[in-house]
């Protein structure tokens, strides 16, 4: 299935592969955790300034009248199950099981596209219903935090559908399975985004 | 690739010391020699372990709020809060795969790093701009609209 002729990139130095096998690349996976805390501390800020104006409503809509718990209990269903899918990913990675592995991804890829429809829908709905960025602070900070989310899962799906084409052109080569993991971690860590996010606004906000 | 091939055998055996073994599930520790990665992966068992805890972890605070169980906003804050914070150490461990050990423990060192930067973010941010709230001028929300 997979061709002899190696992708760019495999014709790397061989000596620290050879050392570190396949789940080694210490470097890259150490370097994306690092990157993923540095998200962390964005994520934190923009927390940090819904915190501070999130109950400044301006005499406008607050949480308790615009949100629906109901979508957001699916949207928080939607992207645990895409975290379980991507793991079963991972695991068929593991067995070298190119089909499995990219079946899982697709499965993946359609709750995170799900998801996302959903926010959409929730956005347009709140626009429609006046309750734009623009209203008041708490607004302003709750599409700036959630947007930003969307964003990464966004971003996240678009690395995902690329990932898919590489694995289905070269196989489950070390490079591939390097890359995997990074977004594996990516994906992970933006469901634990997530669940600041429906605790901090969504359920909270909710409550008067 | 035959280096990638004896690896996989090599984790398999590992993985399925694991199952027999203790029953956390996640696959770090033991057999890893200490260069075990964050984006290494767990066992079906660790993923659906961890799965089923946060769908509990989830579920119980959505109940609280959708059904006003408890009857007081600050005291469901604070049990939804705590909720949050167990369900992303659960997040952490069995899909994250987080340990003291990883990449000689240097990505739990970046982790409490980070931690202790967000937990100042937070708590000084909110302190802060709550006691300057206070040393605001009381507005009804239509004086809020209508001032100067």
């Amino acid at each position: 299935m997979h061709e002899t002729t190696a992708p760019p990139g495999a014709a790397a130095p061989v000596f620290y592969q050879q050392e570190e096998h396949a789940h080694g690349e210490s470097g890259t996976l150490l370097g994306f955790w690092l990157y993923l805390m540095s998200d962390c501390l964005i994520f934190a800020v923009l927390f940090a300034t819904y915190g501070v104006l999130g109950r400044n409503y301006a005499a406008g809509p607050s949480g308790a009248e615009l949100f629906d718990l109901r979508l957001v209990a699916l949207n928080t269903g939607l992207l645990l199950l895409s975290s379980i899918t991507y793991g079963f990913a991972m695991l068929e990675m593991e067995k070298n099981r190119v089909d499995a592995t990219l079946r899982w991804l697709a499965i993946t890829g359609a709750f995170g596209a799900a998801f996302l429809a959903i926010e959409l829908y929730e956005f347009a709905h709140l626009i429609h219903e006046g309750a734009t960025p623009q209203r008041s602070a708490f607004l302003s900070a709750f599409f700036t935090l959630v947007g930003t989310h969307g964003l990464h899962v966004t971003f996240g799906i678009v690395w995902l559908v690329t990932l898919m084409v590489q694995v289905r052109r070269y196989g489950l080569i070390a490079d591939n399975q390097r890359r995997l993991m990074c977004l594996s971690m990516f994906w992970h860590f933006l469901d634990v985004v997530w669940i600041g996010v429906f605790t901090f606004v969504y359920l909270m906000g909710s409550m008067r | 690739m035959s280096a990638t091939a004896e690896a996989g055998i090599a984790r398999k055996v590992q993985d399925d010391g694991h199952d027999d073994g203790h029953g956390d599930g996640h696959g770090d520790g033991a057999g890893q020699g200490g260069h075990h990665s964050p984006g290494a992966h767990g066992s079906v068992r660790s993923y659906v372990t961890g799965f089923v805890l946060s769908v509990v972890l989830t579920a119980i605070p959505f109940w609280l709020v959708m059904g006003d169980v408890l009857g007081d906003t600050l005291k469901t804050s604070i049990v939804i809060m705590a909720f949050a914070a167990v369900q992303i150490v659960v997040h952490m461990i069995y899909f994250l795969h987080m340990n003291t050990k990883s990449e000689g423990g240097w990505t739990f060192m970046a982790l409490v790093f980070t931690l202790t930067l967000v937990v100042i973010t937070l708590v000084g941010s909110i302190w802060v701009m709550y006691h300057l709230d206070r040393n605001m001028m009381p507005m009804t929300p239509h004086e809020a609209l209508h001032r100067p």
